[in-house]
């Protein structure tokens, strides 16, 4: 279950569209990176899926099924954080178990043990304004994989992260992913984290955007070492060259 | 960089200092002035007699400060409590927002001086005209700033809690309500620097005692010593309160004194 299928997409926002039919296929259990020049309206996308937003035209069909409003199949990353600034750490980590109905030591008991590995140890009393930026999306990460979700929507969940932790970010993903088998659409300007996680790219145009290419990648994994694999050194930089004809004019 | 602030009670009295001698030099200008000048007290008394009377009449100021403390403590809470009640009804029914507003604008168009006498005539010389009297006053500045509190949400907060498959009272009480918060506060400091001066002016036109009844007996009596008497009296009343709420504000909102504190990240 959980395979999500959006057909022929179109929004305006204020009057100017945003996107143009854009057609995106998720198989159960698929790891899909989206990637597009920055406003082209990726963002916009999970808008549309958690409910934020109407799209003018398209569908958005989970397993067949059109969304419904009593549904939350998403657990949803935003692009900037969102943490609560008056909940502390921990609270910010349990809340979208608690919306759920978790009592809060069930929640609190779930979280706890993935601190360390967040890099979050010892935090989980401070306000996020104590943490420092990359300390914040981890935190927001964490947030969103706790709920699972049958699908992840991750809006640039390592931006902010220094080159080390986003690759031990990457890696836990990636396990985590392996083990649970959330289908997972992830946004991101990373090629390279692209290529290393997912199962289908799909590269989107300048804003009104819609999907100029896709790409298929049922190499073996983990795909952490570069240069391992040349076939995958070959698509990065074929992405990098559709990419870069979509930003510069 | 961690910026410091005044947190220890020495760093506190610093920061005082210059208030409290401003307020010093003004009364010792002012004392000077009667000795100098051998004006009459029955115009205008020293503070060093204003010192006096309060000494001399502690006992009838004691019992009159208590019948204005509690108008204004039972007046200022049910209009919070209406304030808070309407804010969320508006949260809920955005249209009757429309339909409200203007009433609650003309409501604090009305001059007090009319107002009060009239609320007094309606329901008497107990407490109720001065509980009226100090909710009217103090619900407006409230209200607006719960219904600017609310709407000053985060949107990706509000849609973070809606993808978890949270209802519009979850939203409410787990978004809007804590980012209301510290607007709210503000609207309370500013609500409860009127409500004491509301109590003692409903008291001034008609009760049965008050410090509004001491400085009106006073008046009569032509005595500014004892009028003033009264008036610092109430100055410590609003104070107190200021102060009251200010160490509620920072006990609700630790959060933000955390941040603070920190100096902001990212
Ligand atoms: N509320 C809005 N009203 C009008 N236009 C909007 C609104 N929100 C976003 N847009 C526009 O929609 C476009 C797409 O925005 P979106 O946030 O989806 O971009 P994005 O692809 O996620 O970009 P980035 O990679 O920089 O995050 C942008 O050009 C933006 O200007
Ligand atoms: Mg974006």
């Amino acid at each position: 279950m959980s395979a999500l299928k959006l057909t022929d997409i179109c929004v305006a926002l204020d009057g100017t569209p945003v996107l143009d039919r854009v057609n995106l296929n998720l198989g159960t259990g698929e790891f899909v990176s989206l990637l597009g020049p920055s406003g082209a309206g990726k963002s916009t996308l999970f808008r549309l899926m958690t409910g934020d937003l109407v799209a003018d035209r398209g569908t958005i069909l989970l397993d067949g099924a059109p969304l419904d409003d009593g549904m939350t199949p998403f657990a949803f990353m935003p692009q900037r954080d969102a943490l609560m600034p008056w909940r502390r750490v921990l609270d910010n980590l349990t809340l979208g178990l608690e919306v759920q109905g978790v009592s809060r030591t069930a929640a609190r008991a779930k979280v706890l043990p993935l601190l360390g590995e967040f890099g979050l140890k010892g935090y989980a009393q401070h306000y996020p304004a104590q943490l420092s930026g990359g300390m914040r999306q981890r935190a927001a990460l964490l947030r969103t994989v706790v709920q699972d979700r049958p699908v992840q929507l991750l809006d640039e969940p390592f931006g902010a992260l220094d080159a080390l932790t986003r690759v031990g970010m990457q890696r836990w993903l990636e396990a985590r992913w392996r083990a649970a088998r959330w289908t997972t659409l992830l946004i991101t300007h990373d090629v390279r984290e692209a290529v290393a996680l997912s199962d289908r790219i799909y590269v989107l145009s300048r804003k009104p955007a819609r999907v100029i290419a896709e790409f298929l990648l049922p190499h073996p994994r983990p795909r952490f070492q570069p240069d391992a694999d040349a076939d995958l050194v070959g698509l990065e930089a074929e992405i990098l060259q559709t990419l870069l004809a979509q930003t510069g004019d | 960089m961690r910026i410091d602030r005044p947190h220890s009670a020495g760093a506190r009295v610093q920061t005082a200092l210059p208030a409290l001698l401003s307020v010093l030099a003004a009364f010792a200008v002012w004392e000077a002035y009667v000795r100098l000048s051998g004006i009459s007290a029955l115009v205008l008394p020293a503070p060093s007699r204003v010192i006096d009377q309060m000494i001399l009449h502690r006992a009838l100021l004691w019992q009159n400060t208590l019948p204005t403390l509690q108008a204004t403590l039972i007046g200022f809470s049910c209009s919070m409590l209406v304030a808070f009640t309407f804010s969320i009804v508006i949260d809920f029914l955005p249209r009757l927002r429309r339909a409200l507003f203007p009433i609650f604008v003309i409501s604090q168009t009305l001059p007090l001086v009319a107002i009060a006498p009239l609320v007094v005539l309606w329901f008497g010389f107990e407490l109720t005209p001065k509980i009226l009297l100090v909710a009217l006053v103090t619900f407006f500045p409230m209200l607006v700033a719960l219904v600017d509190g609310y709407a000053s949400t985060d949107r990706d907060i509000e849609a973070l809690l809606r993808s978890m498959g949270a209802s519009r009272k979850t939203i409410f009480v787990r978004a809007r309500l804590p980012s209301a918060l510290p607007y709210f506060f503000a609207g309370l400091r500013i609500s409860i620097t009127y409500a004491v001066v509301a109590a003692i002016f409903a008291e001034y036109v008609g009760a049965r005692a008050g410090l509004g009844i001491v400085i009106l007996n006073a008046k009569n009596s032509f005595r500014p010593d004892l009028m003033l008497a009264a008036v610092v009296i109430s100055s410590l009343l609003t104070l107190t309160l200021f102060a009251a709420t200010a160490i509620l504000q920072t006990i609700m909102l630790r959060w933000r004194e955390a941040g603070a504190r920190s100096g902001g990240s990212t």
